[in-house]
């Protein structure tokens, strides 16, 4: 187990090395910081002396060892845009897009169970098989298209007189398929409660809740087929071992074989990838926040690459990487600790 | 004296993967609409009405007409016209074209990659293995989404706006390869792994054979028949992945746009009610992927093979 630990952490560290030595060579091969700090003006030997004095001139490798020694006290340089270090940027915006991932994974755990089950218990039944196939249209249609269709229908509105007005059903049918809209489609609301440092919170007023509803459920939406398609995998799976079978011919009620044994090992599996799963969430996010402009760190990542600002891209990098490892590293060692036979050269079993 | 070589026309007829195609309503009918909209693409110059790259066919005065059927649209644009007054079938056309060639692409890149990479670290083992597969894994994790943006946000900002524009077209296929390559290649090793125990392998090594001629005559033929149901589902991914680039400005320009740069041009018109611009091509984005998928799941279903679920 030991042994597995350490081999896990070093690997994370060496994965969190190669991130740094991309973002650097980003960094150094993208911004020219002198171009950004002086005019035309300058003479080329004023440039030359500057150009020695921030050390632009030293080799490659002292200078990614003063890249990465200041990261790691915290300094990745300051914002172009927002003239203020890179990572107080990010600590702003971080709030509203985790906002946006819990309440896409609530919907997601909400609704992924109880469906992933049940069409693993009854696979024929024709409910089943909608589910299913809801989730194959579900899984084919890109997240910000679902983004836009929802945005069209409930904060936008559809009217539709394609049936005659004139009579009863054709007014109730005009009635069934219109929307009323209405629901807000753009950023957080103003009305934020502030938790602490820099997290201002939608979860604890109306506004805020309403706004969040729209982008987590297009976030939502992307994840919940392939959810519903690992549980119902993995639980039928678990249906066909012996201790099940033991089970059923020990007499035990299908509720309890269903609910309290097969559930239980359903969910390991589920949980470890699930880790994963939210972590690449993230890039998600990005394409979630462009259409609704949530003011998180994704769209404030796109935003500097339309600015051009090499420093907080750098630093999105940086700190996306981390989280990735972290979350990664964490899933490995969960599942290490859950599932003995897991071998220790890396590959899950 | 009868015919003692068989066609492989006939061969094909009478293989398992034909017999349950023929039974499989759903298969044909992804097939046909697959095939209706390729060939819709490919001849897309002599169906579409108007050339959307030609700006002297282009009114402004036409711009956001609505489609057939709705008041106030124009029985010259059967399916309405979008911000700029283009006529958005011959678009859809076009843009249905430009995301083939980017999908199509993407996965041929991917295969040639993956297969290398899959081959050498399945068949050498060992310390080519070690890294290839370590760097597929690290790689798969940050999603290739992500990868896609990242690598795209970083041409975008060293090119420029307009150079990038004009290239494009090469730059997807090449981010969405790069991105992809390890779904390809984990799947390859893993048949990879299985075939070389085998006897033939043993008796080419016996008769002196080169380990390139091992590698690439005889294990990669054992192992396509995954590497077909991989890279089918590949390519749906490939043209959601172009779309989603498009989306966020780092894909296609709307000069030359595909669906995912129209639904992105769309968008910022969905407010003033011309849900078309955006939806239309939404619509043919999601078949065009949807029957791509269902391909694929068919496929996987006929083929059965061992597939590298990481």
């Amino acid at each position: 187990m030991l042994a597995f630990l350490v081999q896990r952490i070093s690997q994370a560290f060496l994965v969190m090395f190669v991130i740094s030595v991309i973002a650097f060579a980003i960094q150094d091969g993208l911004g020219d910081p002198l171009q950004q700090m002086v005019g035309m003006s300058v003479s080329e030997e004023e440039r030359e002396a500057l150009r020695e004095e921030m050390g632009l001139n030293d080799p490659i490798v002292v200078q990614y060892l003063r890249f990465a020694g200041n990261a790691l006290q915290g300094d990745l340089g300051n914002s172009y845009f927002y003239s203020k270090p890179t990572l107080e940027v990010i600590a702003e915006h971080l709030p509203a897009t985790l906002e946006l991932v819990i309440g896409a994974s609530l919907i997601i755990v909400v609704f992924s169970v109880p469906i992933g089950v049940y069409a693993a218990i009854r696979p024929q039944a024709w409910l089943s098989k909608f589910f299913m196939g809801v989730s194959t249209v579900g899984i084919s249609i890109p997240v910000f298209l679902t983004a836009i269709m929802l945005i069209q229908l409930f904060s936008i509105g559809v009217t539709v007189n394609a049936f005659p007005a004139d009579t009863g059903w054709g007014q109730w049918l005009n009635g069934f398929f219109s929307t009323e809209g209405g629901l807000p489609s753009y950023g957080r609301g103003d009305n934020l409660t502030h938790l602490f440092g820099t997290w201002h919170s939608g979860f604890f007023s109306e506004g805020g809740l309403m706004h969040l509803i729209l982008p987590s459920v297009s976030l939502a939406s992307i994840m919940l087929p392939l959810f519903i398609r690992l549980i119902r995998a993995e639980m039928m799976e678990v249906l066909q071992s012996d201790y099940i079978r033991y089970a059923r011919a020990k007499g035990l009620s299908a509720g309890r074989i269903n609910f309290l044994h097969a559930l239980k090992n359903t969910m390991l599996p589920v949980i470890t990838v699930g880790g994963v799963q939210i972590g690449i969430m993230v890039a998600y996010t990005i394409l979630t926040e462009t259409v609704f402009q949530w003011p998180g760190v994704g769209l404030m990542f796109l935003e500097a690459i339309t600015r051009s600002d090499i420093p907080l891209i750098v630093a999105y990098l940086m700190v996306v990487g981390l989280i990735f490892v972290i979350t990664n590293t964490l899933v490995d060692l969960i599942y290490g600790l859950v599932n003995p036979t897991v071998k220790l050269t890396g590959k899950k079993a | 004296m009868t015919t003692a070589t068989v066609s492989r026309w006939d061969r094909f007829r009478e293989s398992f993967v034909w017999y349950s195609f023929k039974r499989d309503k759903v298969a044909i009918a992804s097939f046909v609409v697959l095939l209706l909209m390729v060939l819709a693409a490919v001849f897309a110059p002599l169906l579409a009405p108007t050339d959307p790259y030609d700006l002297a066919q282009i009114n402004i005065m036409n711009s956001e007409l609505p489609p057939a059927g709705l008041a106030g649209s124009d029985p010259a644009f059967p399916l309405g016209t979008d911000a700029q007054g283009r006529d958005l079938l011959s678009t859809i056309l076009y843009g249905t074209r430009v995301s083939l060639m980017i999908g199509f692409g993407a996965v041929l890149l991917q295969s040639v990659l993956g297969i290398l990479f899959g081959l050498l670290a399945g068949y050498l083992g060992g310390k080519v293995d070690a890294v290839l597969m370590r760097i597929a894994d690290v790689q798969l994790s940050f999603s290739t989404l992500m990868v896609a943006i990242i690598v795209g946000a970083v041409f975008k900002a060293s090119f420029g706006n307009l150079m990038f524009g004009e290239i494009a077209i090469y730059m997807l296929i090449f981010i969405i390869g790069v991105a992809e390559w390890p779904q390809i290649a984990r799947t390859v090793r893993a048949s990879v792994l299985a075939e070389k125990k085998k006897e033939y392998v043993d008796a080419a090594k016996v008769m002196g054979f080169s380990t390139p001629r091992i590698m690439f005559r005889h294990i990669l033929p054992n192992t396509l028949s995954p590497i077909f149901v991989i890279a089918t589902v590949q390519i749906a991914n490939a043209i959601i992945s172009e779309a989603a680039l498009s989306f966020l400005g780092l894909g296609m320009p709307e000069t030359q746009p595909s669906l995912g740069s129209l639904i992105k041009s769309g968008f910022d018109y969905i407010q003033s009610g011309s849900w078309w611009i955006t939806l239309l091509p939404g619509l043919v984005l999601v078949v065009l992927v949807l029957v791509i998928n269902l391909l694929g799941d068919w496929l996987r279903d006929v083929m059965n093979p061992r597939l590298y679920k990481g």
